[in-house]
């Protein structure tokens, strides 16, 4: 299989101010988010990074897509450094987080044509991109309304289709189903199903168990920055479920032990 | 120009000018507010200090001389009442209540006539002297006591003197109205052209770029392949755009309104000058705009939120004003070129030299060229800053 992602040893440290010393009852004056993380995703495939709150899940995702520059590593996007040439791997793929928002002043409408202009997407294939997504999403009719007066699960349809206004081959989704009702997590998860279809790699970060094995093929788990397992979904749900798997591979990491 | 930095610069003109409550706040009010406002602060002090001309000044005057008659012979608008003793307490305390009618409370010496002839200036003895109650808060009383000292200052000098000074109803002054204008704009129009640039700007600058970032827009913008740089030149381009119709508007409005707030003189008219003149103050007010959005834009991006930055241009804001006031103090407006290297202060001097009929182009090339290589500096800081995850994404 082709390797088109491929996370090489990637740091990442921050400091923390005598604030927040002083929430996370803490002496130690640096945090390493992300400690040596090596992963590689292939074509077609849909890869999820799983793990608790704080793990480093979101700050690997940033580094992924050029947005944050790691203290050392580096990740590959279709062959291009995202640490030596950051604006060819954002024109690669596609990111969403719930962390990056749309002005509400403006309209989808707008808003997608201002996206894609950005990317150099030409305005014939705006114009067919724009009428097939916004029909898929039912944005249609609300194409015309500012982003500040629709819902949330509206705002968040919009934020997917202008991520992907590019037709990225690598989509990185950050907990993409975090606050939406359980209809717009239903449409968001299909899409992701759909994608994999058509044959885009997927990664996706979330520390939902049920949306990992509903579109994963392989997983990483995440603790403490550190890749604690990466397999197959199928050799790790081979004896266990993914959430059973999940606690054992926290209690063997972290020493601590949950009761279902 | 790139792509990337038109669709950005499309973008930040499509909010601005698609958002009527932006519009009217950042280009209709500030020039409509500072023409009504300054144009009833002229009426305002002109009528203060100006009393009606219907009025005649009430004089009640204790031992009223001969010698005050010429004063109702020269054509002033007064009526002298003779009072005494319990009448002058009376008049005192009505002057106080600024009743109707008393305007001033002469009191002169009894003989003033003859003491004044017979005082000798070199005998060292005191001269006679004439008291004079007014109440400044009244303007017929402060009108009506301006016109009685001048004449009584008048008098005395013709008494000193031996020969008249300025006889007759002539004009001495020489002044021409393009020195009167000269004068009062170059003073005043730096200065205010430097707050009402700096307000412009800080009506858009905080809003695009604290904004965005406070809003998490910004990220949306950073996930996107166009570089920090271009990002940076559409930013600090199209805000500049938006100051310079937001500095227009107030410039007009302080244009239109000066000769109003200057009490209606005749002699103080913009009219005085030409289109070269004009095209100079643009391009200078042009590049000074470059500078203050590319500060602005710097201090916005370090800014967790509007209300910070706002709080943080504030100082610099008021530094400006001080530099605008440069051009009222001799001292401090120096023609050596290199001072006009100094961001702010070069404009504030080319534009004190334009509206003196004084333009130096040596200096006032100076100050574009600079002005310009600053906004270039200032876009580079800012390119950096966007490709700053401690500054983009601190919270």
């Amino acid at each position: 299989m082709k390797e088109l992602l491929k996370v090489q040893n990637l740091r990442k440290s921050f400091k923390i101010s005598p604030k927040q010393q002083k929430i996370q009852n803490t002496k130690e004056r640096i945090k390493v988010a992300v400690d040596n993380l090596s992963f590689t995703a292939y074509e077609g495939e849909v890869f999820g990074l799983l793990g608790p709150n704080g793990a480093g899940k979101t700050t690997t995702l940033r580094m992924m897509s050029a947005l944050v520059k790691p203290d050392q590593g580096d990740v590959l996007v279709e062959g291009s450094s995202a640490v030596k040439k950051p604006a060819e791997v954002r024109s690669k793929i596609g990111f969403l987080t719930s962390e990056l928002k749309l002005e509400e002043f403006f309209t989808p409408n707008y808003l997608f044509s201002f996206f894609a202009e950005l990317h150099g997407v030409g305005k014939a294939e705006t114009e067919a991109r724009k009428q097939k997504l916004f029909e898929r999403f039912g944005i249609t009719k609300f194409a015309e309304v500012k982003v500040g007066n629709l819902s949330t699960g509206m705002k968040q349809k919009v934020s997917l289709v202008v991520s992907i206004v590019h037709d990225p081959d690598i989509i990185i989704f950050d907990e993409p189903t975090n606050g939406l009702d359980v209809l717009t997590a239903k449409v968001v998860t299909d899409f992701l199903l759909e994608l994999k279809e058509q044959g885009k790699t997927i990664i996706v970060s979330t520390h939902i168990f049920s949306l990992i094995e509903k579109i994963c093929d392989r997983v990483g788990v995440i603790i403490d920055g550190k890749m604690a397992v990466c397999d197959t979904l199928e050799h790790l749900t081979a004896e266990k479920s993914l959430e059973d798997k999940f606690f054992d591979i926290y209690a063997e990491r972290v020493g601590e032990t949950y009761e279902k | 120009m790139k792509n990337s930095i038109i669709t950005v610069m499309k973008k930040e003109f499509t909010r601005f000018f698609t958002d009527r409550r932006m519009v009217l706040t950042t280009l209709l009010m500030p020039g409509l507010m500072i023409y009504v406002l300054y144009s009833f602060m002229g009426s305002g002090l002109s009528t203060k200090f100006d009393s009606s001309k219907e009025h005649i000044a009430g004089i009640y005057a204790e031992h009223l001389p001969d010698s005050m008659k010429a004063v109702t012979e020269s054509g002033m608008p007064v009526e002298f009442h003779d009072v005494s003793g319990e009448e002058t307490e009376r008049a005192l305390e009505s002057l106080q209540n600024t009743e109707e009618g008393y305007d001033i409370v002469a009191v002169f010496p009894e003989d003033f006539d003859a003491q004044v002839a017979a005082y000798d200036v070199t005998s060292g003895t005191e001269a006679p002297a004439v008291k004079l109650y007014y109440n400044s808060t009244a303007p017929d009383s402060q009108s009506a006591y301006n016109m009685m000292r001048d004449f009584l200052d008048t008098y005395e000098s013709a008494l000193a003197n031996k020969f008249d000074v300025n006889p007759g109803e002539e004009v001495y002054d020489m002044a021409t109205e393009e020195d009167l204008s000269a004068q009062v704009f170059s003073m005043m129009v730096p200065m205010l052209l430097m707050i009402f640039l700096f307000s412009g700007c800080m009506a858009v600058a905080p809003e695009s770029i604290a904004g965005e970032k406070e809003r998490g827009t910004i990220a949306t913008l950073l996930v996107t392949p166009v570089k920090r740089s271009h990002l940076a030149v559409g930013k600090i381009i199209s805000l500049s755009v938006i100051a310079i119709l937001s500095g227009l508007s107030s410039f007009l409005g302080t244009m239109l309104s000066l000769p109003k707030l200057m009490g209606e003189q005749e002699n103080v008219n913009a009219g005085v000058y030409g289109m070269d003149d004009y095209a100079l103050t643009l391009l200078v007010i042009l590049s000074t705009v470059l500078v203050v959005i590319a500060i602005v834009s710097i201090v916005s991006a370090f800014a967790k939120n509007v209300k910070e930055a706002t709080g943080w241009v504030t100082p610099i804001m008021i530094i400006s004003m001080l530099l605008g006031v440069t051009s009222m103090v001799e001292s401090l407006c120096k023609t050596e070129p290199v001072w006009y290297l100094i961001p702010l202060y070069n404009s504030v001097q080319s534009m004190n030299g334009i509206f003196s009929m004084e333009p130096d182009l040596v200096n006032i090339i100076v100050t574009v060229i600079a002005n310009v290589c600053y906004a270039g500096i200032g876009a580079f800081v800012l390119a950096k800053m966007f490709d700053n995850e401690k500054v983009m994404f601190s919270k």
